[in-house]
C-alpha cells in the first residue's frame, strides 16, 4: 500500500460537479512532499490536481493519490527588465495578476477564468483570446520542474529537452508533476483594456468578421446565441481590444493605471435544484446579454474582470446547475471546415441544449505541444446542464468534429471515448512513446486517463 | 461512470439473465462498451458473449455458480483483473419452486443460496473493489416478492428480502466511499424466469426494468420500482392487515 493511505480520502469532482471519484487528498507543499507520494504510490497512481477548474474528470484519480499543488503556491522571483516569472506550480493566475501589475507585467496568457494554477495552466496548454495572436500558454513558458516517476527533479527547456517539455505542456499531468516554472510575462502600461465591440446578425456574419480584422487585436472572442431561433441563431457580439495605454485612460483612472481590486459579489449558495437553470432563464439571458451589448462601440476601457471575466463575480457560480451538474463542450475545427461549425452550431441550437454562454473563437497557429488543444481554426465552446440525451447528441457531434479534422479540449472533456480521441490527436502515439520512456509503469495516471487510454 | 451517465465497462452478474442483458445495452446506449459477463459456464451464456461481440462490444466470460461457493471471490477477481468496472448489475436468481421449497430442507437451502448467500458474498467482494478503484455503482435486482412474503411464494420472497436489505445497508456502508446502490424491485417480468406463469397484473417486459434502473442510477435514485406504480400498491400491501393479505388474490 502506498505511505499515504493515512490520509483523508476525500471525493473530488471537476468544475462541473460530474463523476466524482473517491482518492487519497495528500497536501503537497514541498518536493519532498510530492517525492513521498511518487515513489510510494500504489498501484492505483499519482496525480497532481490544481484549482480543479478542469470541468471534467481531468484532475481526479479514483483510488489512487492526488496531490493538492496549491500547498504550494509561491511567487519565487520577478525580473522586470525580462519580464521573467517564477513561481511554484501552485500559484494561482489570479495571484499573479496581482503581483505583476504593479510592476507593469501581465501574464501571457489568461483564460476565462483567473482562478487556475500555473501548473493546470502549463499541463492543460491553456489559451486565452489572445491565441490568435500569441499562442497558447506552452508558447511562453522558458522553463519547468518536472518531477518524473522515478522521484528526479528534470529542468526541461522548450530548446534542451524538447520531447519531454511538449509532452507536459498539454500532457495533462501524465509525465509527471510540475513543480515550478518560469514563464515570460509580458509588459502593459495600465490594468485596462481598450476594446472595440460589435453585433454581428448571424455564424457567417460572424465568421466573416473575424476572419477580416481579427488579427488586429491582440484580445479577441464572440459570444454567441446558440438559443435564438431562425434567422437569429448564432448573433454574436464580438468583444475584441488591446492593452491600454495610459492616454487612453479617462482621467478618473490615469493616477492609478495599475489598480485591480476585483470583488467577488456573492457565492452562490448550494441549493440549487436541477433544471432551475431551464431553457426560459437561458433564453431570457442571451437576449438580454445579446440586446444589452452595443451594436457597435471603439475604444471603450473595460477592467480586467469585465473583460476577461464576466462570470467570476459570482463565487462558486457552477453550483447553479444543480445536483447532476453541467459540462462544457469545446471543440476546435480547422480553418475550411466553416461548414462544421455551421452544422455543428445548427444541431446544438435545435437540440435546445441551452446554454448559458457560448463562445466562439478564431485559433492562430498551434505550438509543439503533443496532445495541446488549440490548432489553426475555429473553436466553440459552451456549457451545457446534464440531462437525458445529452452523451447521444454530443457523440454525434464528435463524429462531426473527427470528420472535419477537429478535436476536442480535454480540459474541458468529461465524456468522450478513447476511441475518438485518439482519432482526434493524430500524435497521441508520439506522446505516449515519450511518457513511457520517463513513466513505463503508469504511476501517473488519473480518471480521464483511464477512460480515454491515454 | 462519466458525466453524462455513459459507461466504459460493466459486470453482470447472471450473464444470461434478460433483465440483466437490458440492463447492460441500456447502459451502453449506441456506444461499443467492454462487458464481463459472469455466470454458469453453459452453451448459452458463451451465445451471450457472441451476440454481444456481434452488437461490437468487447466481451469477457468469467465462470461462476451461484451453489458452488469456491467459485465466488475467484470470479470477481478475474473480473477485475481487465480494469475498472463502472457498474455492477447483480443480476443471477432462480424462482424455485414454491411448494417443494417449503417443505425439502435441501431446495430452500439452495434457493437461499443462490438468491441471496451467493450474493451478497459477490456483492462483498464487489464493493471492496469498487472501494478500492475509488468509485463504481450496483444496480441489485431484487422483487417486490421481497417486501411482504405471500403464500404463494414465500421461499423466493424471503430469498429477496434477504437481498434487499443486505444491498440497502450496504448503500449506506458504500455511501461515505461515493459508491452507490440502485436497488430494482421489479412485479411481474415477462422473461424465461416467468414463462408458462400467467402474468400477474402490471406485468412488464425486462426492456421496462432496464430502463427504469438506468434512468433510476443516473438521476441519482436509489430504489426503483418497476412499473413505478408498484411503489404504491406495495406501500398499501405491506400494511393491509394479514387476515386481510391473506385473502387477497395475489
Ligand atoms: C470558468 C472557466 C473558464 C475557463 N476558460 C478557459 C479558457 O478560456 N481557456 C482555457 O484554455 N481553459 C479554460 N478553462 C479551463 C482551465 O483553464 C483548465 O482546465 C486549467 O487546466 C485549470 O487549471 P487548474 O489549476 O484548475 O487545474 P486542474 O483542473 O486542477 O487540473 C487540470 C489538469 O492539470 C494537471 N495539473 C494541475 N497541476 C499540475 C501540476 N502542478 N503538475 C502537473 N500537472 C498538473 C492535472 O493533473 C489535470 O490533468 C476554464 C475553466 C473554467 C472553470
Ligand atoms: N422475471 C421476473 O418476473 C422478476 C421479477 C422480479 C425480480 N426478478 C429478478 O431479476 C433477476 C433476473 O431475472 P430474469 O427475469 O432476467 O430471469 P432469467 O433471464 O431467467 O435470468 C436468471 C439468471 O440467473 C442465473 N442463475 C440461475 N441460477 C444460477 C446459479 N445457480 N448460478 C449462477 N447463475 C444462476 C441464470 O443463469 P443460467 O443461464 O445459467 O440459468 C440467469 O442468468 C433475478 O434475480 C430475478 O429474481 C425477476
Amino acid at each position: 500500500m502506498s505511505t499515504t493511505s493515512n490520509a483523508p480520502r476525500t471525493a473530488l469532482s471537476g468544475w462541473g460537479r460530474t463523476a466524482p471519484s473517491v482518492a487519497t487528498l495528500v497536501p503537497a507543499g514541498t518536493d519532498e512532499d510530492v517525492r513521498r507520494a511518487v515513489l510510494g504510490a500504489g498501484d492505483r497512481g499519482v496525480l497532481a490536481r490544481g484549482l480543479a477548474r478542469s470541468y471534467g474528470d481531468s484532475a481526479q484519480n479514483g483510488g489512487g493519490t492526488v496531490l493538492d499543488m496549491t500547498a504550494a503556491a509561491r511567487v519565487l522571483s520577478i525580473d522586470t527588465t525580462t519580464g521573467l516569472v517564477s513561481a511554484e506550480a501552485g500559484v494561482s493566475l489570479d495571484t499573479l495578476v496581482r503581483v505583476l501589475l504593479p510592476l507593469g507585467l501581465f501574464v501571457p496568457v489568461l483564460p476565462g477564468t483567473r482562478q487556475v494554477t500555473l501548473g493546470g495552466a502549463i499541463a492543460a496548454d491553456i489559451h486565452g483570446k489572445n491565441h490568435h495572436v500569441k499562442g497558447s500558454f506552452g508558447n511562453h513558458v522558458v522553463s519547468l520542474d518536472l518531477m518524473t516517476a522515478d522521484g528526479q527533479v528534470r529542468t526541461l527547456t522548450p530548446e534542451g529537452a524538447p520531447r519531454l517539455f511538449w509532452a507536459t505542456v498539454g500532457g495533462m499531468g501524465l509525465t509527471g508533476v510540475v513543480l515550478r516554472a518560469t514563464v515570460r510575462a509580458v509588459p502593459v502600461e495600465t490594468a485596462y483594456f481598450s476594446v472595440d465591440t460589435e453585433r454581428a446578425t448571424d455564424l457567417d456574419d460572424l465568421m466573416a468578421r473575424l476572419q477580416a480584422d481579427d488579427d488586429q487585436y491582440t484580445y479577441s472572442v464572440a459570444w454567441i446565441d446558440l438559443v435564438a431561433k431562425g434567422s437569429s441563431t448564432g448573433r454574436a457580439v464580438l468583444t475584441r481590444g488591446w492593452s491600454a495605454r495610459r492616454d487612453q485612460l479617462p482621467k478618473k483612472l490615469v493616477d492609478k493605471p495599475y489598480h485591480f481590486a476585483p470583488r467577488s459579489l456573492f457565492t452562490a449558495p448550494d441549493v440549487f435544484p436541477s433544471g432551475l437553470l431551464n431553457r426560459a432563464t437561458i433564453t431570457a439571458f442571451n437576449e438580454a446579454y445579446y440586446r444589452r451589448a452595443p451594436k457597435e462601440q471603439r475604444g471603450a476601457i473595460q477592467s480586467i474582470g469585465q473583460f476577461f471575466h464576466p462570470l467570476d463575480i459570482a463565487k462558486d457560480w457552477n453550483r447553479v446547475y444543480g445536483r447532476r451538474g453541467f459540462l462544457q463542450y469545446q471543440f476546435v475545427v480547422p480553418f475550411g471546415q466553416e461548414d462544421a461549425m455551421r452544422r455543428a452550431v445548427a444541431r446544438l441550437s435545435q437540440a435546445g441544449t441551452a446554454s448559458f454562454l457560448a463562445v466562439l473563437k478564431r485559433f492562430g497557429p498551434g505550438n509543439e505541444g503533443f496532445l495541446s488543444f488549440p490548432t489553426p481554426g475555429w473553436t466553440l465552446a459552451l456549457d451545457i446542464p446534464v440531462g437525458a440525451g445529452l452523451g447521444k447528441l454530443l457523440d454525434e457531434l464528435d463524429e462531426l468534429v473527427v470528420e472535419a479534422g477537429g478535436r476536442l479540449y480535454l480540459a474541458k472533456d468529461s465524456r468522450a471515448t478513447a476511441a475518438t480521441l485518439h482519432q482526434m490527436y493524430p500524435r497521441v502515439d508520439e506522446w505516449r512513446a515519450v511518457r513511457d520512456e520517463v513513466d513505463p509503469q503508469r504511476v501517473f495516471t488519473s480518471d480521464q486517463a483511464k477512460r480515454l487510454d491515454l | 461512470m462519466d458525466a453524462v451517465g455513459d459507461v466504459q465497462r460493466v459486470l453482470l452478474l447472471g450473464g444470461t439473465s434478460e433483465i440483466g442483458l437490458a440492463v447492460v445495452r441500456r447502459l451502453a446506449g449506441e456506444r461499443k462498451v467492454a462487458v464481463v459477463l459472469a455466470g454458469r459456464p453453459t452453451p448459452r451464456l458463451d451465445e451471450t458473449a457472441q451476440e454481444l461481440r456481434g452488437e461490437g462490444h468487447a466481451v469477457e466470460v468469467v465462470g461462476f455458480d451461484g451453489t458452488d461457493r469456491a467459485s465466488w471471490a475467484p470470479a470477481v477477481e478475474s473480473s477485475f483483473s481487465g480494469g475498472d468496472v463502472d457498474v455492477a448489475v447483480v443480476a443471477f436468481g432462480a424462482l424455485g419452486d414454491a411448494e417443494r421449497d417449503w417443505q425439502d430442507a435441501a431446495a430452500a437451502a439452495d434457493l437461499v443460496t443462490v438468491n441471496t448467500t451467493a450474493p451478497v458474498a459477490l456483492g462483498v467482494d464487489v464493493a471492496a473493489r469498487f472501494r478500492r478503484q475509488g468509485h463504481g455503482a450496483f444496480v441489485v435486482l431484487s422483487s417486490v416478492a421481497g417486501e411482504r412474503p405471500r403464500r404463494s411464494n414465500f421461499a423466493y420472497g424471503a430469498t429477496k428480502a434477504g437481498l434487499d436489505a443486505f444491498f440497502t445497508g450496504l448503500r449506506e456502508a458504500l455511501r461515505p466511499e461515493g459508491i452507490r446502490v440502485l436497488v430494482v424491485r421489479p412485479g411481474f417480468v415477462r422473461t424465461k424466469m416467468t414463462e408458462g406463469l400467467s402474468a400477474a397484473p402490471l406485468a412488464v417486459d425486462a426492456a421496462a426494468v432496464a430502463e427504469a434502473a438506468v434512468t433510476g442510477l443516473r438521476g441519482g435514485r436509489e430504489t426503483v420500482w418497476v412499473p413505478g406504480a408498484m411503489r404504491y400498491v406495495m406501500s398499501i400491501l405491506r400494511h393491509v392487515p394479514s387476515a386481510i393479505f391473506r385473502r387477497l388474490p395475489i
